[in-house]
Parts: C-alpha cells; structure tokens; sequence
C-alpha cells in the first residue's frame, strides 16, 4: 500500500465521520429568530424544512398555500424584507433575522387591507386558494409602482397561478387596489 | 312545487351583485381548506404509488417500513373489505366500487404509473416519505396499453380479463379493453350523405388533462370512542364522499361524518375520493388523527384527468347550407378503469344542431392511464374540438360565412338530438345572433398572421337532489344552511334565492355549508346544478318559512289563512286594514322558533349554449400562438349573481385556451409522465391571455322560478375549436391535434 493510499482512506475515514456529524446535526432542530408579520418570533426549525412548512406547520399561518411545492404557482407568496418571494423555495433557517410578511400580516381583525379589500369589491377570487399568494404578489407591486398598467400587472402577476377565475376579475382588482391606495395616500397628504 | 316564475320588479337581491359571504376569509388567509386542517396529535399520511403503468403485484412486504421509529401504521388494499361490483352515477360520471377500491388501493394489479399500493402514518411529513421507500413491492411487469386505438385492436394486452364489452347489440364475449360501445342512430345516413353536395371527413385527437384545481387533494380523519368516523375532506360533494367511504369500509352511514372544508378547486375532478379511505383505515388502526395531503405530482399522477381522445367525423351538406347528414366515431380514454366520459361528449356533439340523419358510436376505452374523472362538460370539449371545425370546414368548401352556416342548422326547442333526447328551451339562434351583432365579430382583423374563429356549444347540465334549511332568528335575521359543497360562491348565490322569496335584506341572511350529520342528502356539487338546483331548495326552504309564519298570523289576528298576506317584509290581512307586522317583529315574537325545509330532487333542468369568439396571432418562425382577444356568449337563463356568472364564464375560457395550446400529459413509451410539475405542465397565466369579454345572455328557462340555468360547465367547451378555426384563417392550415403547440403548428406549415 502506498503512502498516498493511506491518506486517501484516512481522509475519507475523516469524510464519513464529518458526514455522520452533518446526519446528526441535519436532525438537531435549530432556533430562528425574525420578525413575522410585525411580531418578533422564535421558533424551531429542522435545517431541511422549507419556510412554507415552518410558516404553516410550525407557525400556524396556513394563510399561505401550497400549490406546487416547486416555485410554479406563488401560491406561497410572501415578501421577506419587502422582497417577493416563494415561501416553499426557500429554508425556515434562511430568515434568521428577517423580516417576514405573510398575508395574515396585511390586515387586522377590524379593517381589510386596501388590496384585500378591491379583491372583494371587484370579486377576484373564486376557490380563493391562490388568492393569498395574488395579495401578497399585488403588494410587493404596488409598494414599486404605485400606478401600474395593466401589462405590467400582467407581467408582475404571471409568477401566480389562478385556475378559477381567467385573471380579468384579478387585473381589474388590483387596479382598483392602486387607486384605493393612492386615495388614502392623498387624503393622508 | 309552484311553477309560476317570480315577477322581475319583486328581486331584492336575485340579478345584484352583493359581496360574496366567504370573500373576507378568503383574502386575509384565515379560510380552512382540506390542506389547513390540523388536530392534535395529527399524523402524517403519504402514498406509496406504482413506479409501472401495467404490472402484476406479486408481494408486498411493509415489515421494514412498520419498523421504523416514527412511523405508526401501514395499509394496504388487503385492510380494505371486499367491495360490490355496484356502479352509480356521482356528478355527470360514474363510480363503480369495485373499482374505487382499487383506485384507492391496488389489490392485485397496477394499471398506471402512480397508482396507490400502499399508505403509511408517521410523526411527520419527511419520516413518512423516507418510510415508503422501505416498503418493499414485487412487481411483475405486464406491456402498458397507452395508445387508444391501439387498446381497441384484438392484438393488445387487456387491462381486466373479467371485461367484455358492453355493446348496443349485447355483450361480447372475449375480454376486451372496450369496456362499453354505445350508438345514437338518427333517420338514414346514407341517404343523408348522398343528398350531400359537400362531404368533409377528418380525425382530430386530443391528450388527457388535468383538472388542475390548485388545491391538492387533502383528507383528514379521525375516529371518536362511540364509532364516529369523523373526515374533514377538500370533496365537492360531502354526502358522496361519505357513501364512498360508507362503501369501501363497509361501514355505516350514520356513522361517518363528513365535514367539507373549503375547496381550493374542484372542477369535476374533487368527485371520485382518494385519500380519504386510506386516512381513515389509518386513523383506525393508529387511533390518532391522521391527514393525507397529495403533493403535486400526486395529483397529476395519481387524480383526473379528463380523458384523451381520438374522434372520426364525417359531415355532409347540401350547396345551399343544410347539412343532410353526419357520422362520428369517438373513442375515448377511460384511465384504468371504465368511466369514461364518452356518453356526455356523444350528447353534446352536435346537439347544437338540428341534424336529420346521424350516427354517433362511442367507445369507453381502457388504458395504463390514471382513471378519468369528470373535468368541466366532461367529454364536450373533445367533441366540440372535432364537430365546431368539421363544421367551420364545410362551410368554408361551401363558401358561406361560418356562422350564418350554423345559423341556417342551428337546433331550436323542439329539434330531436342524435341521443334521441328533445331539445327544451334552448337559445343557440339568440347565441349566434349575437355573435353576428358582435363589434368583436365585425371589426376588422388588424394584421398579417392573424386569424378569428368562432365556435359553439351546448351542455345539458343537471338538477338531482338537494336539501337546505332555514332557521329564523328572534331577531328577524334567518340562518341557511344546505348540504352543497360552495366551490366558486354558491353559499351567496343559494342566500340571494332565499332573501329574494322572504323579501329581506340579503345581509339578514347567514348561509353555510354544514357536514353530513347536519342536513338531509344533497347530491355533489357538479354539473352546473348547485345555484340553480340548491337554489331551487332555498326557495322552497323559504315559501316553506313564509308559510308557517301564516299560519301564526292567522292564529295571532284570528283571521283566515287565505286571508294573510306578505309583502316587502310585511305581514297584512285582506280582512283589515289595521293589522300588520314585520317579519322581525313575528321572529320575535316567536322567539325564533320557525324553520323551513326545502328538499328538491331538480328532474326538469335546462341545458345551456355559449360560444366563443376569438382573435389569434400566430408567428411562422416560432409557431406560437397568441390569444390577442376573446369573446364569451353564453345563456344563462338569469344571471342570479351576474358577477359570479362572468367569473365562470372567464374561468371556463381560460381553462379552455390552456387545453387549446398548452394543456397535456406528456408519456413515454412504457407509460412514464414526463410532465408531472407545474413547470412542465403549463396552465395559463396572466400575460397568456386576454381579459375575456362576457356576454350573458338572459333566456329564462320557464320551469325554474327564476328562469336560471347552470352555467358553469358550458365556457370551456368552445374555445379550442374557436382557436384552432382562428389558427386555420391565419395560416390556411387545420390543426386537428390537441394542444396546439408551436411544435405541431411549425410540423403543419412545414418549418419541421
Ligand atoms: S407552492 Fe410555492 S410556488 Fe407553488
Ligand atoms: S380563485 Fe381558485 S385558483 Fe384562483
């Protein structure tokens, strides 16, 4: 046996004994803190649970759905530092001091958020499975561009998927959601 | 029941748009669907699926998987009883229940790549799959049967041996994959062809789609002390997945109690149960809650689809634009066990016309494909795909406009249809009508590539049987309830009917959809049926209220029956000018205590026409096709909630352009999907297609107090005959396959 033989197998005797450390931890849940919805929260997480998972199993947030699973149907739209993002495409591990917002995060018992209320008011929804990940998709527009056209609805939009209602009710609700909130901006001005 | 329709001027809320009741639940995320549904000590169910289309189980061995920490219990079929080989009708499909438990689990052989074998309960979601693949399944494996045609000929395996083909002179009497041939014959066919000046043959196919309702199929179950097997279930129909699980249990009625959630879409597809038995047996065994949630692929494999086909058809017409005679073979794929829905798709070709000789064979097809399930007019789409462009086609070698050729056929009431059936009030003449009138008909097309086709169709809808319950409140407010699964609204279009009869406000009403235990029987939430026939329960719920309430009037002012009278929310007598009395006051008076049944088996409903208008752009280099605009016409006897009818008539478009140009299971040879993910299986999004223009079209149906109709199934018919007549104005050249790809469309003009 040669020398460097035995180094190979001294590092892989190393590789497995790493590998079995890197099994052990993957089941040691790990604690994430991030703000959620406003609220500071810690919570459990396993290294391999998807933050939809955490959102919804650990968390209780079942507002955000689960359409896919692989980043085809924003269904599990949430914004994390104001970024649109698939909750099921990314790690709870990964929004460790975060800022979270879901679509539970959008309203108060007493008062719809604009967005959720034009959705209502213009019927944009049917089953109304998709229409979470649409609400939080329209904010994260809106927040951009306060006065978007309907192509660029379209096109902002076109990471969703809604199989009920054909999109016309949903462009039309987001446009009445972009005068609503640029009403409430002017009266507040 | 009385017949006589309810006057124009009297609607309080029928024909308004009021908000829907589940819409704010529905946008904060606060609404339970099957998927939401959690209980404590919850366990998680998962499905081993075949990896083969065709093979025989030879074993199964669960010992290693049961062995695992964290994993409670395992099933297989052999934890199901026997079942009876009973077919019954559930929506506009059936279910045999022999079958279903084969569906649910396999027992002896697998006959598509994601059918069930087994299914195991563990502590979490990512135990439970990491058990499955310790369970160990001996397959032998048989040569898949994926092709339509090919199932029918004599030199192919059979998928059951105990089948023979039911046929319209009998049985057969060796297995065959042709589980059933039916035939409409109508006058002399061939004395019909050879009164043709024009002749136009063609065969069009089409692949299985799925439903693709973005809610996964979820079930939830759990069993309590006294034998009460409780599920909550994404169904759309609470009381049919009750009977199934009931049946495949063997288990009581009585005893199981469904609670439907809110369903993140249906469409047909939410009919046939399968997860919920398997949850069940599991809960049982485990004696903790368990939920089965499917995954994606799950779905796509495992659930659906609406069936793929391959349709012969052969149309005659005289020079001046009569047809004389029309001929059509459908085949059409039933998935692994017999159902197809060729019966509905035979009906609906042609239907929109009246044809005096005809001949329609059709064959329920068994092939290594998962078990079709109703998808929106299951069936009319194929055929529509074929009869709206044979149509389309005999016109154009006759020189004369499309549509004024299919006014010069159209079918009015009184026109005997193919299946033998008589047309009732039908308006497929108001339809084109309108198409003629159209902007978007006559408005010029704009540029090179472009192409407008049109289409129509008819779908016969249905009524059956549904239950509501009215209580009315001291208050003067009332509660409804009823045994329909709302899938897109139906609780507010069913409050409307009932604030309408009782002429309160539409927000004294509080509608909800209850679990099995709580209501009388109530067929599924299929076939266009739940506004109009559950509606048709609410009014009678409510006539049934203002009648008891008579009755207390009387009493109260001692006068006669005949002689109380309501109106505008007010109680009177003819007998005095004096007495009167809010409905609120009398519920408080009553201190509540008044309720109303309405239990109506709908046997006399009306079917619907729509069509489609439709503006494509096609690129020669690239083959794609693009939907530029889109008009959709459609009767709906009374647009209850005009909002609600536009929202399914859009919805129904859109499905319709994704089954037209992007919409297919993908296979290889040995019967693998190849596209079994959203990515790969496109739907339509947002930048795909146009805002649909909704045209409603108001032609009562006099048997219904309202003149409504269902409306929910007819706007997926036409648009891909729409399209694909688009396509052919554009580039001369008739796509006779569905989807129309850039591939096929490339391969037609002769770039591949
Ligand atoms: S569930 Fe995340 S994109 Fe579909
Ligand atoms: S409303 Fe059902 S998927 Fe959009």
């Amino acid at each position: 046996m040669y020398l460097q033989d035995v180094a190979l197998i001294l590092q892989l005797i190393e590789l497995d004994t790493y590998l079995e450390e890197v099994n052990e931890n993957m089941s040691k849940k790990q604690v994430v803190s991030s703000t959620i919805n406003g609220q500071q929260v810690e919570f459990l997480t396993e290294p391999q649970q998807s933050l939809l998972e955490c959102l919804r199993d650990t968390l209780g947030l079942t507002g955000s759905k689960e359409g896919c699973n692989d980043g085809n149907c924003g269904a599990c739209s949430v914004l994390i530092d104001d970024r649109l993002v698939n909750a099921c495409l990314m790690l709870g591990m990964e929004i460790d001091g975060k800022d979270v917002v879901t679509v539970e995060g959008l309203s108060n018992i007493h008062e719809l958020h604009p967005i959720q209320e034009a959705f209502v008011l213009e019927d944009g929804l049917q089953c109304g499975y998709c229409t979470p990940g649409f609400i939080v998709a329209t904010k994260a527009l809106l927040d951009k561009n306060a006065n978007p056209t309907e192509d660029e609805i379209r096109f902002w939009l076109a990471g969703n998927l809604c199989r009920c209602t054909g999109y016309d009710k949903i462009v039309r609700s987001v446009r009445l959601a972009s005068q609503l909130m640029n009403d409430a901006n002017e009266d507040l001005q | 029941m009385s017949k006589k329709m309810i006057e124009r001027d009297k609607h309080i809320s029928v024909g308004t748009r009021p908000e829907r009741m589940d819409a704010k639940d529905k946008v904060t995320g606060h609404a339970l669907y099957g998927t939401d549904i959690s209980l404590p000590g919850l366990l998680h169910g998962r499905v081993l699926r075949s990896p083969h289309a065709h093979a025989r189980i030879v074993s199964i061995d669960t010992s290693k998987a049961e062995a695992l920490p964290g994993v409670f219990a395992v099933v297989i079929a052999n934890d199901l009883p026997e079942a009876d080989d009973r077919t019954e009708k559930a929506g506009e499909s059936t279910i045999n229940y022999k079958f279903l438990r084969d569906n649910n689990l396999a027992s002896d052989k697998v006959l598509y790549v994601g059918h069930a074998v087994a299914a195991l309960a563990a502590k979490s979601p990512d135990v439970a799959q990491t058990a499955l693949e310790s369970i160990e399944v001996e397959y032998e494996i048989l040569e898949p049967v994926l092709d339509v045609r090919h199932a029918m000929s004599d030199q192919t395996q059979v998928l059951h041996e105990q089948i023979r083909t039911d046929g319209p002179d009998g049985s057969g009497d060796t297995p065959s994959n042709i589980a059933q041939h039916i035939r409409h014959v109508k006058g002399d066919l061939n004395k019909g062809f050879s009164d043709a000046d024009v002749i136009v043959e063609r065969e069009f196919t089409t692949v299985p789609v799925h439903q693709s309702y973005l809610e996964s199929h979820a079930a939830t179950a759990v069993w309590s002390m006294d034998g009460t097997l409780t599920i909550y279930s994404s169904t759309q129909g609470a009381f049919l997945a009750r009977n199934q699980v009931s049946e495949l249990l063997q288990y009581p009625m009585a005893k199981i109690k469904v609670i439907p959630t809110e369903v993140g879409g249906a469409f047909g597809g939410k009919n046939p149960t399968y997860v919920e038995a398997p949850a069940a047996l599991l809960a049982r065994k485990t004696g903790r809650p368990v939920r089965v949630v499917m995954s994606r692929e799950e779905v796509i494999l495992g659930t659906g689809p609406g069936s793929g086909t391959a349709i012969k058809v052969k149309v005659g017409a005289t020079k001046l634009g009569k047809i004389t005679a029309v001929q059509a073979e459908l085949c059409y794929e039933a998935g692994a066990y017999p159902g197809s829905p060729v019966h509905p798709g035979a009906m609906a070709m042609f239907a929109a016309y009246d044809i005096p000789n005809g001949q329609i064979d059709g064959y329920d097809v068994l092939v290594n494909k998962p078990r079709v399930a109703a998808y929106r007019a299951p069936g009319a789409p194929q055929s529509a795909f074929a009869c709206e462009q044979i149509i389309d086609e005999v016109a154009q070698n006759l020189g004369m406009d499309g549509v004024e050729f299919r006014m010069k056929n159209a079918a009015s009431e009184g026109t005997v249809r193919l299946d033998g059936s008589l047309h009732k009030s039908i308006a497929i003449k108001e339809i084109l009508g309108v198409i003629e009138d159209h902007p978007h008909y006559n408005e010029p097309i704009e540029g090179p590539n472009q192409g407008r086709g049109v289409a129509i169709g008819f779908w016969d809808n249905w009524g059956a049987r549904s239950s509501v319950e009215i209580n009315v409140n001291s208050d003067g407010t009332v509660n409804l309830i009823s045994g329909s699964v709302d899938l897109t609204g139906s609780r507010t279009t069913v409050a409307m009917q009932a604030a309408d009869v009782l002429e309160i406000p539409f927000d004294n009403v509080k509608s909800s959809m209850v679990d099995t235990d709580s209501i009388s029987y109530t067929d599924t939430s299929a076939g266009s049926r739940t506004t109009m026939a559950t509606g048709l329960a609410a009014v009678e719920a409510a006539r049934d209220v203002l009648a008891k309430l008579k009755v207390e009037v009387a009493d109260m002012w001692n006068v006669s029956l005949d002689s109380v009278i309501y109106s505008q929310g007010v109680f009177g007598t003819t007998e005095s000018n004096s007495e009167s009395i809010t409905f609120a006051d009398l519920a408080a008076k009553l201190s509540g205590q008044i309720n109303g049944h309405g239990n109506v088996n709908v046997e006399n409903w009306a079917g619907a026409g729509g069509g489609t208008i439709v503006d494509v752009e096609v690129d020669p280099e690239t083959g794609q096709v693009k939907v530029l605009r889109c008009t959709a016409i459609q009767n709906a006897g009374k647009a209850i909630h005009p909002g609600h009818v536009e929202g399914q008539m859009q919805g129904g478009v859109v499905q319709g352009i994704g089954w037209a140009l992007y919409e297919g299971y993908q296979y290889d040879e040995l019967g693998h999907v190849l596209n079994a993910n959203l990515l790969d299986y496109k739907l339509p999004t947002s930048l795909d297609v146009p805002s649909v223009e909704a045209v409603i079209i108001e032609k009562p149906f006099p048997s219904n107090p309202y003149g409504a109709r269902g409306v929910g199934e007819t706007p997926i018919i036409s648009p891909a005959p729409a399209i694909a007549n688009a396509i052919q104005q554009a580039l001369g050249k008739r796509i006779d396959q569905l989807p129309m790809t850039p591939t096929r469309l490339l391969e037609k003009i002769g770039v591949i």
